[in-house]
């Protein structure tokens, strides 16, 4: 297919790409819903409102891919683990930089235009680092939520503060570190907080004056529907039960959903119960944390919920990045797909929810077998024994992707790793941790080096590797396999080219044939990738970037 | 500190009465002796040598509210307390031994343990045990082992103890040996330093740094077997003793 007629294609895009320059219009709802109609742009933290991260570009091929090289190099100035998913507009490149600044950059040469820095409250409560992992943008505003928990509107011209909406009290362990995602004239959001008692929630705001519209609590409050899943603690309980259990329940949500316009329903994943490792203090199946959420877009009303992992013990987090893929198994009905924390792959109607599929792409044992409704029939491993996958997961969130050509989805997944539970009792104090025990790796030897990220790979793989898996969405199966050595938490990207780009821990950033796996080109950028790459145009080039340790690098073909 | 080492080979510690506190590890009795050493040189002087010299405070029980495991326990040792507990910043090998100290406070006999001799111990690793052969310790012996110069700072004393007698069961994977035949039938035998997916770091058994590239052997095979001899039966109980606490004293520059 590829090049096939490249000179009429090429002058379709021109005309195009000299058009969008040119009349630099705003970014319209209906835009957003077409993405990918404009593959020079990347308008959504996924790329698009079916969260597939898979762009239409096809300049760069299996052919040529050996040929890349760097374009320009964009470095923050602010230390740690960097995140973010930049968008891309008609030339321009958005970013977010530690710790809540926005820069606007030249797409071509990664030139700034202007510089926002806000300065998130003191008194925030955040787990894992000072993360942002992007923004959204509708009309001229870009929307960014920040680690204090605000949702901050922002001239992209300027560079200027349109208004500032408080969506939770950061204090008490509320955070923001998703990219927030825009439908029609909402921009929605959901609250980080997962490991410090939090009742998670996901709210949208209105774009213009950033007013609550809804907002819909993850955690039933006693008398609504899911509530009956908080149980009542068992007269004799010796244990510490919390009777108040949903009041903390955590059910997190920190990364972007998705959107289906034609059924006007908005997917979204949420994180693990509070506490995560102390079942005992919180008996049920304490809905709707580790579940995927279908909401009307315009009441925030649930149509429909699935959770992944009732009851969880181990800090499944269901945030995975859901994936809305039409057709599935070539019948009519539309899904999301999921690669989840658990280590299954699951395909559900998305109109309805119903459980169609459910599959391990990595070793598990916390479950045996899915009833006709998909639930688990859980088996908890013996005390001190290793449970499959381990506490960071089969996959956790790092984006994956799904090609419309290839029909396969694409995940990073961590194999042959486990952990050991020590669930013990928590007592909930606003704003400190709240996890009920701890876990470590399972590894050979006792005090063996777990999950380091420096650059000598000291956990090895006596405790797991990482892997690139491309799975049938119809079935689960496994159709390749690209096995690193040490673990991964880079996102993925597919182009029209049947090209997939990676990277990893090790800080290789890597493009495999989408269809085989097999490696085109490797490039070593020096660090830990953990975000996912992109790709758009400018004028005729097709651009791929990816960020690695402080860097925002960007790749193109030379002219 | 050096020479309050004390020689636990062989003891046997039961747990705390009462409910057992949910933990990482079997607590050594190695490290529970060494524990001992850390709480006498740093937390004795407010806590007491009963544990219960400050009010509302046992450590003796065991258990404490704010720190069910271990990893609690950790950081609050590590951050210190707003009551008033100072930080204390401890390496990893006094800090393991200190949590099994705690954990086992109550049960522990001070006068059952035997103090190991450093003094004899070094003369053991230089001479009779001929640790050197293979391992550094500060400027003296040879590279193709783990370098033992912060040893003492870096694994338990459990995990030292352990080694000399099963060395398996305690090399760190990354230390795992690597036997490579280059493309050209050059054979390599050495020490893993660090690896990826396609490159191999590693020190050769006469001491030389090797980067390799994976696609350009012919053969990469990793040993799960440590080839360290055991000193089971070749070093006495007393002198296994001293040779731990040798190894305890080494901290590093």
């Amino acid at each position: 297919m590829i090049g096939r007629r490249p000179g009429l294609a090429w002058c379709v895009v021109s005309v195009i790409g000299v058009l969008s320059l040119r009349v630099h219009g705003q970014v319209t709802s209906d835009r957003l819903a077409a993405a990918p109609s404009e593959p020079q742009n990347w308008l959504t933290y996924s790329g698009n409102y079916s969260s597939t991260r898979y762009s239409p570009l096809n300049q760069i091929t299996p052919a040529n891919v050996k040929n890349l090289k760097l374009q320009w190099v964009y470095q923050s100035p602010v230390a740690g683990n960097w995140q973010t998913t930049p968008l891309v507009v008609d030339g321009m490149m958005y970013i977010t930089q530690r710790l809540n600044d926005v820069v606007a950059l030249d797409a071509a040469t990664g030139r700034a235009f202007w510089i926002y820095r806000y300065t998130p409250a003191q008194d925030r409560v955040v787990c894992c680092g000072a993360n942002n992992r992007g923004l959204a943008i509708l009309g001229d505003t870009l929307f960014m939520g920040t680690l204090d928990a605000q949702l901050i509107a922002i001239d992209r011209r300027t560079g200027r503060v349109i208004w500032k909406t408080e969506v939770a009290t950061t204090k008490s362990g509320y955070s923001i570190t998703h990219a927030p995602l825009v439908v029609k004239n909402k921009v929605i959001v959901g609250v980080g907080g997962g490991e410090y008692g939090i009742r998670g929630f996901i709210a949208a705001y209105d774009v213009t004056t950033g007013r609550e519209a809804w907002r819909f609590y993850t955690i039933p409050a006693p008398g609504e529907p899911g509530s009956e899943t908080w149980e009542r603690c068992p007269p004799e309980s010796k244990s510490f039960c919390d009777p108040e259990a949903w009041k903390r329940g955590g059910g997190s949500i920190w990364m972007t959903g998705s959107y289906d316009p034609r059924l006007n329903l908005t997917y979204w994943g949420t994180g693990n119960v509070g506490p995560d490792y102390n079942g005992v203090q919180r008996p049920g199946d304490n809905l709707y944390t580790a579940s995927v959420v279908a909401l009307d877009a315009d009441t925030g009303k649930l149509k429909w919920h699935y959770q992944f992992t009732p009851h969880d013990v181990y800090d499944y987090d269901s945030v995975q990045v859901p994936v809305l893929v039409d057709n599935w198994a070539g019948s009519r009905v539309n899904v999301v797909a999921w690669a989840n924390r658990n280590g299954n792959f699951y395909a559900l109607d998305r109109e309805t929810g119903k459980f169609l599929l459910g599959k391990p792409f990595v070793k598990v044992n916390w479950m045996s077998e899915f009833d006709e409704h998909g639930r688990p029939k859980q088996t908890p491993q013996p005390e001190g024994q290793p449970t499959y996958p381990g506490n960071q997961g089969g996959t956790n969130w790092y984006s994956p992707s799904f090609s419309q050509r290839t029909r396969l989805f694409y995940v990073s997944a961590w194999e042959d790793y486990a952990s050991i539970y020590l669930p013990a009792t928590s007592q909930h104090k606003e704003g400190t941790m709240f996890e009920g025990g701890g876990q470590r790796n399972n590894s050979p030897v006792p005090g063996a080096p777990g999950l380091g990220r420096s650059p000598i790979n000291t956990w090895t793989e006596a405790a797991g590797h990482g892997a690139v898996i491309a799975l049938d969405p119809a079935t689960g199966r496994e159709k390749w396999k690209y096995t690193m050595t040490d673990v991964t938490d880079s996102g993925i990207l597919t182009t029209g080219s049947d090209l997939l780009f990676t990277g990893g821990r090790e800080g290789y950033f890597q493009a495999l044939d989408a269809r085989t796996g097999s490696l085109l080109w490797k490039t070593n950028l020096g660090a830990a990738i953990n975000s996912g790459p992109i790709s758009y145009r400018v004028g005729n080039r097709q651009y791929v970037s990816i960020v690695s340790g402080l860097s925002l690098f960007v790749f193109a073909l030379d002219e | 500190m050096r020479g309050m080492v004390v020689w636990t080979f062989g003891l046997t510690v039961a747990s705390a009465q009462g409910t057992v506190p949910p933990h990482d590890n079997q607590y050594a009795g190695a490290d529970i002796a060494y524990g001992a050493t850390v709480y006498a040189a740093k937390c004795v002087t407010c806590h007491g040598a009963q544990g219960d010299a400050i009010g509302g405070v046992n450590l003796r029980s065991g258990t404490f509210r704010n720190a069910v495991i271990d990893r609690d326990l950790e950081r609050f040792i590590r951050n210190g307390s707003p009551a008033g507990m100072p930080p204390f910043a401890l390496n990893a090998t006094d800090m393991a031994g200190i949590l099994a100290y705690l954990r086992n406070m109550n049960a522990f006999d001070p006068a059952t343990v035997k103090a190991g001799d450093e003094a004899r111990g070094r003369a053991i690793v230089l001479g009779k045990g001929a640790c050197t052969g293979c391992h550094r310790i500060d400027l003296d012996g040879s590279l193709v082992g783990p370098n033992l110069s912060d040893i003492g700072a870096a694994r338990s004393a459990g995990s030292i103890q352990r080694s000399l007698l099963d060395p398996t069961s305690q090399m760190m994977p990354i230390n795992r040996p690597v036997r490579v035949v280059t493309k050209d039938g050059t054979i390599i035998n050495g020490r893993r330093l660090n690896e990826d997916t396609f490159t191999l770091q590693i020190i050769d058994d006469h001491e030389r740094l090797h980067s390799l590239v994976k696609a350009d052997l012919r053969e990469f095979t990793i040993a799960k077997t440590s080839p360290m001899p055991s000193y089971k039966g070749e070093l006495s109980d007393e002198e296994l003793g001293d040779v731990l606490a040798y190894l305890l004293s080494l901290k590093g520059r």
